[in-house]
């Protein structure tokens, strides 16, 4: 039996527009079983609510499935042991809600610091805590003249907190272990109850390099959840903005792994570039980083006068300077020694983890879910997605930079068809439950919610595709020099705030 | 080749902002807080160590943006160091969740005297949106004394600036 016939083996629970499947636990360990010899069912992300775990695959070709376990007993079979993509996961299910995966492969916590001063936070009674925080434990390592750099929380960048432990021997990284959670605010507990309306700001507080990316995965799952069709307008500006992103943080990044080589003329152009493209982004949308502007039911604020040429300028700027810069970055062989063939991960892995956005496409994996499964308006544009095979730190690089031009090129049409109209509808009080799939600049966001009848959030996963590119962050630096870390970690750029929630 | 950019981008224009305004009474207020001592040590420049303690990473990414070239915070002495040690300021954004806050205090204890706390972001102020979770404990200052806030959701880069030269200003008055 396939894995996708496991699952659709089980009761469909009338989740829009991508089914969930209500599973016995008998149903559920034939999907265990499946999964070990059916390789191409992928794990998109694991999450539970108080009585359940879910979780989300995808099937190339065929669509997204999410597959459901009762849990009275508060366990349920581990899928870590046929998905190593459900290692964090499973711990972080554990954390939150007492769920525990029986046979998992990583028993550790992981969100959970013991410093909360409760236990499970997300389940319905939580048991108090009052022992003092324990020792974190790493993976051990043995070998001659192995020894060990912890790194963190706080880093020597201004970046976001978390703590990297890196096993050497000599110059050479064996093993890099990242422990993660310090910026764990408790925000899926703060939106239960809300409507979606006021619980869009958590999404868009999810990850603010991200924030409308995730604010239209969240809308569009509420907005699926109850059948709520969005003004055309509406569409058009949420990818503009989404596209705006898209650049900003390309751009950001690409000049950064330029400056962690050292190479500090290109992260100073790039660096104006993207502030160029922020000040027409608050020209046009009001806000930098455009932050609350999608909402559930549409756009908060309608694109202001003026507000299309400043952004159109911008871009034209970015188009005509960027060959001129990718000319520097390939004719500096001080630049191309750093990059490449530094932090290689290879395309076996990027397709077993399910790895999307620019990690993915430079590994072989052309996942992009603009394409597949397709939403308005991507679904009725031109473009086509980038992939490289090589997988090193300048692959990444070069799907980016072909992701900047596309990008500016998409925005270009966007905007051209723009008509006169609404941009925001009431959003009604209803129940439901739905899914929304959105391409972030690091790959797709996933978010699941589910109202009551009364249209408050009864549960609700918001997953970042940083779930799926930190593992193999620790896989590509495997046999790096530390010296090159940075610059592995600027070409992925995963986010700590958006795995933290 | 790099050279043309170069010469370019010496014979043209700068592509530096000008300076923001300094509001004045912020910069008094400051200046009270400042003994007299502190403020020649201190001098005319900071030395600014960041300490993201819960933020979306909204902050971080105009904190950032205050070394690009459009603000080159470096022209009035502002400058990102890597240690708290080597520190003038704490700039601490976040709510301050409970997995932070020892990270925090440690940064704090090894900032050598004399230091200021700048806390930025709504978030930084009191907890922001994320106020009332388990998680957090709403605001730096619920664990260390704060100078200055810098409100905004994220604040800008030039809000951002305009509290760091209140704080420069101070010093030399
Ligand atoms: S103040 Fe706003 S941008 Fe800054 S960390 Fe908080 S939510 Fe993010």
């Amino acid at each position: 039996m396939s894995g996708a016939d496991a699952i659709r083996s089980g009761r469909p629970q009338g989740c829009r527009p991508h089914q969930r499947y209500l599973l016995e636990p008998g149903q559920w360990r034939a999907l265990v079983v499946a999964l070990r010899d059916d390789r191409a069912l992928e794990l998109l992300s694991l999450w539970a609510e108080p009585g359940f775990v879910h979780a989300a695959f995808h099937q190339p070709n065929e669509g997204v499935l999410l597959a459901s376990l009762a849990v009275p007993e508060r366990s349920y079979p581990a899928l870590s042991p046929v998905r190593a993509g459900a290692v964090r996961f499973e711990r972080m299910v554990r954390d939150l809600w007492g769920h525990q995966a029986e046979g998992a492969v990583d028993l550790r916590p992981w969100l959970d610091h013991g410093r909360w001063g409760l236990a499970a936070p997300m389940s319905p009674r939580p048991p108090a805590v009052i022992t003092p925080p324990p020792q974190p434990e790493f993976l051990p390592v043995e070998g001659e003249g192995v020894h060990s750099i912890p790194v963190g929380p706080i880093h020597a960048g201004v970046i976001e907190p978390g703590h990297f432990r890196f096993h050497v021997q000599g110059e050479t990284v064996v093993r890099l272990e990242a422990r993660l959670g310090y910026l764990h605010k408790g925000t899926l507990g703060l939106m239960l109850g809300k409507s979606p309306r006021l619980a869009a700001r958590f999404a868009a507080r999810l990850s603010g390099d991200s924030t409308v990316a995730h604010s239209w995965a969240f809308a569009s799952a509420a907005e699926n959840a109850v059948g709520l069709a969005v003004p055309a307008r509406a569409v058009l500006l949420r990818a503009v903005a989404a596209e705006l992103e898209r650049l900003h943080n390309h751009l950001n990044d690409i000049g950064f792994v330029c400056n962690d080589a050292s190479f500090a003329w290109l992260h100073a152009r790039c660096g104006l570039l993207r502030e160029g493209v922020l000040r027409a982004a608050a020209q046009g949308f009001g806000h930098r980083l455009m932050m609350d502007l999608v909402v559930p039911g549409g756009v908060a604020r309608d694109l202001a006068p003026g507000g299309a040429e400043a952004i159109r300028a911008a871009l034209a700027t970015v188009v005509a300077e960027l060959p001129g810069l990718v000319k520097v970055y390939d004719g500096h062989a001080s630049l191309q020694d750093r990059v490449v063939a530094t932090g290689h991960l290879m395309p076996e892995l990027a397709a077993r983890f399910a790895v999307g956005g620019h990690v993915g496409r430079a590994s072989g994996r052309g996942f992009d879910s603009r394409k597949l499964p397709g939403y308005a308006p991507y679904n009725t544009m031109a473009f086509t997605v980038p992939v490289l095979e090589a997988g090193d730190v300048d692959a990444r690089v070069r799907i980016r930079i072909a992701e900047v031009q596309q990008s500016a090129a998409l925005v270009e049409s966007l905007l051209a068809r723009l008509l006169p109209g609404e941009v925001k509808l009431d959003f009604p009080q209803a129940g439901g439950e739905g899914v929304g799939l959105v391409e972030a600049f690091r790959g797709d966001a996933l978010h699941w919610v589910q109202l009551d009848d009364g249209g408050l959030i009864r549960a609700v996963f918001m997953r970042d595709q940083s779930w799926l590119q930190w593992p193999l962050l620790e896989a590509a630096i495997e046999g790096n020099i530390v010296a090159d870390f940075p610059l592995c970690n600027k070409s992925f750029n995963c986010s700590y705030s958006g795995v933290d929630l | 080749m790099l050279w043309p950019s170069l010469v370019r981008a010496l014979l043209g224009k700068p592509l530096t902002d000008p300076a923001p305004a300094i509001p004045d009474a912020t910069v008094q207020a400051l200046a009270l807080r400042l003994d007299q001592a502190a403020q020649t040590r201190l001098g005319r420049s900071l030395s600014i160590r960041e300490v993201d303690c819960g933020s979306c990473n909204g902050c971080e990414l105009e904190v950032n943006a205050l070394a690009n070239p459009a603000y080159d915070m470096e022209r009035f002495g502002l400058k990102f160091v890597a240690s708290p040690r080597h520190a003038d300021v704490l700039l601490v954004t976040g709510p301050l969740t409970h997995n932070m806050r020892e990270a925090l205090q440690r940064a704090w204890d090894c900032t050598p005297e004399p230091k200021w706390l700048v806390a930025a972001g709504d978030c930084a102020v009191d907890g922001g949106v994320f106020k009332g979770s388990y998680a957090i404990a709403g605001g730096i200052g619920e664990a260390l004394p704060v100078d200055l806030v810098i409100p905004g959701c994220p604040p800008t880069p030039t809000q951002l600036l305009e509290g760091l030269l209140a704080l420069l200003e101070a010093q030399a008055r």
